[in-house]
């Protein structure tokens, strides 16, 4: 049976993985290579690349690493930040990238994410979406999408947006809870299950993770099919391997190294 | 000095699987083209692809490489991956119905939507997207020293049913079970992605391109 997923997210910044909190204290964490090849011998089933360089002008460093990635990894990545056309989108894959994902573009134009998925398939685009919860207390849950890394609000309601980005295109969807993102308090599984019950395509799991449990609850309780982490891989605390044996003590079906033959 | 021809028609990207298929080809180049001639130098030739198979059909045919992929596959190993394996069968019932290569007897269908979770049930999705595992049916050569129940990559909507079991060379369960991976002489094909299946996929290829039928 298929199994779930485990994803480290790596953010790169101008050719070099780094990590900080929230955007801010960033220091370098690496060269994209090493940090993906660790993760792979780990057991990890995909990896995410998140550009966060600022300028556009630093393009080329991205797709050089995108390539050098793809030189030496087996195992399927998506590539995001900046994807803006579909330009972007075939520069991407052309490096190397098995998927791209797609997040601000989409909210501006939504048939972008059509284009897209018409060109180059359905299989390789990823529509992330940063969701927060908007119901004032003891109104039923209620969330919006929001763009600008939680800043600006869209007025969207994040499961209808992600229903029409599935119409679309979409062939996955990255789900991100602002709320949650960076606090270690663990996914809105709350969210993850309105989005997961409503829409036909898989779902990835983010924001909040701090613990074992957390990786659990998404899978478990917010019926995710992946769960995306930063910060508990990339500080050492745990091994993609030790998150996979965790899980699996309790019951969730993931991909651990067949016994010899 | 032999090659390894990958078919090069425009649909999908070729980049993982030529970089894959170069770690393991040792001293055979790997040709990505969709020139014909290059193609009918090759000792053995890849038929990849992904997306829809109207398409995969319509670009074949205009690049004349239909009619020269049956032919070759009686002469040569031929290894299909993904839609490159469903456009092996007689027929797939993708985009209203498309009459394929027919190097397989058997047709393509879609999954049926999956029922609604039971309690403590995984929700499953359409497309299979993600690791399975593949349990041999029958020995081949391009299993050879792959673990029975190996996990595989698989991203897909469509499956192939084939009308003979003896073409079933491994199967995966997801809404049932299904073929993973057929075979019919000359020719085998995954619906999965060795490319990006780790050292499981790697060693696949490594066996297809020492592959002697």
């Amino acid at each position: 049976m298929l199994a779930k997923r485990i994803i480290p997210c790596l953010d790169i910044d101008r050719g070099r993985v780094v990590k900080g909190v929230k955007f801010r204290d960033i220091i370098d964490a690496g060269d994209p290579v090493e940090v993906a090849g660790r993760y792979d011998a780990q057991g990890a089933d995909e990896l995410v690349f998140l550009d966060i360089t600022a300028s556009h002008e630093d393009r080329p460093t991205l797709f050089a690493t995108v390539e050098q990635v793809a030189r030496q990894i087996y195992i399927p990545f998506t590539v995001g930040g900046g994807v803006r056309t579909c330009a972007d989108v075939r520069a991407l894959l052309s490096a190397g990238a098995d998927k791209v994902s797609i997040n601000t573009a989409a909210v501006i134009d939504p048939d972008f994410v059509t284009e897209a998925a018409g060109r180059y398939g359905v299989q390789c685009i990823v529509v992330a979406v940063d969701a927060k919860r908007v119901n004032k207390r003891k109104e039923p849950p209620r969330w919006e999408v929001f763009t600008h890394g939680g800043r600006k609000s869209t007025g969207l309601d994040a499961v209808e947006w992600c229903a029409t980005m599935v119409e679309k295109g979409a062939g996955e969807l990255l789900l991100t809870s602002m709320d949650r993102d960076g606090t270690k308090s663990g996914y809105d599984t709350e969210l993850l299950r309105a989005i997961s019950a409503n829409i036909p395509v898989p779902l990835i799991a983010s924001g909040g993770v701090g613990s074992l449990d957390h990786l659990y609850e998404g899978l478990a309780e917010g019926e995710a099919d992946a769960v995306l982490a930063a910060s508990i891989f990339h500080q050492g605390t745990h091994t993609v391997g030790e998150a996979k044996e965790f899980l699996a003590a309790r019951g969730i079906n993931v991909r651990l190294p067949p016994r010899a033959a | 000095m032999s090659a390894i021809g990958v078919i090069d028609y425009g649909m999908g990207n070729l980049h993982s699987l030529a970089k894959a298929l170069e770690r393991s080809a040792g001293s055979q180049r790997v040709e990505v083209t969709y020139d014909p001639d290059k193609l009918a130098k090759c000792e053995r030739l890849v038929l990849p692809g992904v997306g829809g198979v109207r398409a995969c059909m319509a670009e074949l045919q205009r690049l004349e490489l239909d009619a020269f992929v049956r032919e070759q596959s009686k002469t040569k190993p031929l290894l299909g991956i993904c839609l490159g394996m469903q456009v092996l069968l007689d027929h797939s019932e993708e985009n209203d119905g498309v009459d394929a290569l027919g190097l397989i007897p058997g047709r393509v269908v879609r999954f049926p939507d999956p029922p609604a979770p039971k309690p403590g049930e995984q929700r499953l999705k359409v497309p299979h997207m993600g690791w399975n595992k593949v349990h041999q049916r029958q020995p081949h050569a391009l299993w050879q020293g792959i673990p029975d129940a190996s996990w595989f990559y698989f991203v897909h909507s469509y499956y192939a049913e084939p009308t003979s079991p003896e073409h079933v060379l491994g199967e995966a369960t997801y809404t049932h079970t299904f073929a993973a991976a057929i075979g019919r002489d000359n020719v085998a094909a995954f619906q999965f992605h060795p490319e990006k299946s780790q050292q499981a996929g790697m060693m696949l290829l490594n066996n297809f391109i020492q592959w002697e039928p």
